[in-house]
């Protein structure tokens, strides 16, 4: 039983139904019965053409279920007009289950759940574990959306930077229990980019391929955070990075540059740096420049100073900081860090303190507390 | 079997007897701190009485209502004097005495001179259903 195929015939087995009428809860319901059935069935008897097969009997299950429910005669008697589904056509449709899974009335983390869900063929406990919330919990936001979007038209076409964004989000979760979220958002964004011609696209899978490219060298076998300057490039996954090079250099030569090319650029510089110190960061400065002439974000000016400060040395960063709100996150983490380039270590060690308290996450936190530790050791040995 | 939760404070519970911020201890004293702790939850984990662990953010809010047609009201941004949890562990143990133990063995991680910091922790037991009498 092959469970990534399945994984990747379900989407368009999904659309089919969709587009034939089916209502998109009662069609997800139809899939779900067809794939029960196939574990059961296809280790004994494989099908010649497993889509056609899905469709086939996800539709059957589908007309059962509506002629089942008697409140649903018209709509069966509609059904039953149409014509006996003929081959399930070999094209990936799933575009549009990507539109709608995105649609801007669900809330950014229904709508990443149903995505993984329709688009990603993962098992509502599979996306439960992944977020560390109950499966109930989980099942109930993915039929919530459901009903949702239930009543949305699908043949409109969507908005292609909400889509990014849902894609973005699931790349961001990164991983925890049996599904690799990230890798599972490089995955839908390259079947994106194998249906949608748009730059920001290709710039969003080369962004993730690139930092996805780096991942193995971020932490530390204990878990805890290696900054990139510390990494060992040697386990930078190189045939991901040059795989993202050449899709943004493609996407780039298209002139209609966008926030995700931008941010893809960065990385890509990183990327391409063979040590730390010969990464070439004025480069990175100009790239933060046409970033924030893109987006209004405050945390990319922040980046942008951090990137200042090894460009043209700390007091440069410090000044790009200042012009800063000292209330944006990892602010103080930044301002730390500067210091220290700068040489004072006791204003340094105090603004990691503070920082680790501020932090967002555990890792962070740990990190930033064992910076403070560092210095505060130090100042005490030179004492 | 019964569940247990301990309680880890920032602030309210007595003074440890080790008591130093982690930024004033080594780098190499805070990795056996967390080696510690996850040893510890490996442990609970592999005998079968880990449940769920937690860490928390110092920033909490108390929050009331405050009546038909009104926000929430919030203690404000300053919050001196309340008990702040910085994380929990469930455990599921067979005893009273063994959840203790446990306790005791997690009030025991390496701080700072990496000499054990003898923090206090609250052990609550969880409440339960009556049990179904079956005889």
């Amino acid at each position: 039983m092959d469970e990534a195929l399945i994984r990747s015939l379900t989407p368009g087995v999904l659309t089919v139904l969709v587009r034939r009428g089916a209502d998109f809860a009662a069609a997800e319901d139809a899939v779900q019965d067809a794939l029960v059935e196939a574990v059961r069935g296809w280790p004994a008897d494989p099908p010649r053409d497993p889509k056609g097969w899905l469709v086939t009997v996800a539709w059957r299950r589908f007309l059962d279920a509506a002629r089942a429910d008697t409140a649903r005669r018209r709509r069966e008697d509609r059904v039953e007009e149409e014509p006996a589904p003929g081959p399930a056509p070999d094209v990936d449709d799933t575009l549009q289950l990507y539109f709608l899974c995105a649609h801007p009335s669900l809330t950014p983390s229904s709508a990443v759940a149903l995505t993984l869900r329709a688009v990603g063929g993962l098992t509502t406990r599979q996306i439960a574990r992944a977020y560390l919330v109950p499966e109930a919990t989980m099942a109930q936001r993915i039929s919530r959306a459901k009903r949702t979007v239930s009543g949305v038209r699908f043949d409109r076409p969507g908005d292609v930077a909400t889509v990014l964004r849902v894609l973005y989000l699931v790349f961001n979760e990164g991983y925890s229990g049996d599904v690799d979220l990230a890798a599972e958002a490089v995955r839908l964004t390259r079947q994106l980019a194998a249906s949608v011609d748009h730059p920001e696209v290709a710039g969003l899978l080369a962004l993730m391929l690139l930092h996805h490219a780096r991942r193995a060298a971020r932490t530390a076998p204990d878990g805890s955070l290696v900054p990139l300057a510390e990494q060992d490039r040697g386990r930078w996954d190189t045939a991901s990075i040059a795989e993202g090079v050449r899709i943004l250099q493609a996407a780039l030569a298209r002139d209609r540059l966008g926030e995700f090319q931008a941010q893809a650029a960065i990385a890509a510089l990183h990327a391409d740096a063979p040590t730390a110190g010969e990464t070439d960061w004025p480069q990175i400065v100009e790239w933060y420049d046409e970033l924030a002439r893109l987006t209004d974000n405050p945390v990319v000016r922040l980046n942008r100073a951090v990137a200042v400060g090894e460009a043209d040395g700390p007091r440069a960063g410090l000044a790009a900081l200042a012009a800063l709100d000292y209330t944006l996150p990892r602010h103080t983490a930044v301002a730390a860090y500067l210091h220290e380039r700068d040489g004072d270590l006791d204003t340094a060690a105090r603004l990691y303190a503070e920082a680790a308290h501020e932090a967002p996450a555990l890792a962070e936190r740990d990190h930033l507390t064992r910076q403070a530790a560092r210095l505060n050791s130090r100042r005490r040995g030179s004492r | 079997m019964a569940k247990y939760l301990l309680l880890k404070h920032y602030r309210g519970a007595p003074e440890a007897v080790n008591c130093a911020p982690m930024d004033q201890w080594t780098p190499e004293e805070i990795s056996a701190h967390m080696q510690y702790m996850q040893d510890f939850a490996d442990r609970l984990e592999k005998s079968g009485e880990f449940v769920d662990g937690q860490a928390l953010a110092p920033e909490g809010t108390w929050v009331r209502y405050d009546g038909e047609g009104k926000p929430p009201v919030t203690d404000g941004p300053f919050a001196e004097t309340k008990d702040l949890i910085a994380g929990w562990m469930v455990i599921d143990v067979d005893s009273y005495e063994r959840a203790v133990e446990l306790a005791g063995e997690l009030s025991a991680a390496p701080g700072a001179g990496g000499k054990p910091i003898h923090e206090w922790l609250e052990l609550r037991p969880f409440l339960t259903a009556s049990p179904t009498v079956t005889d």
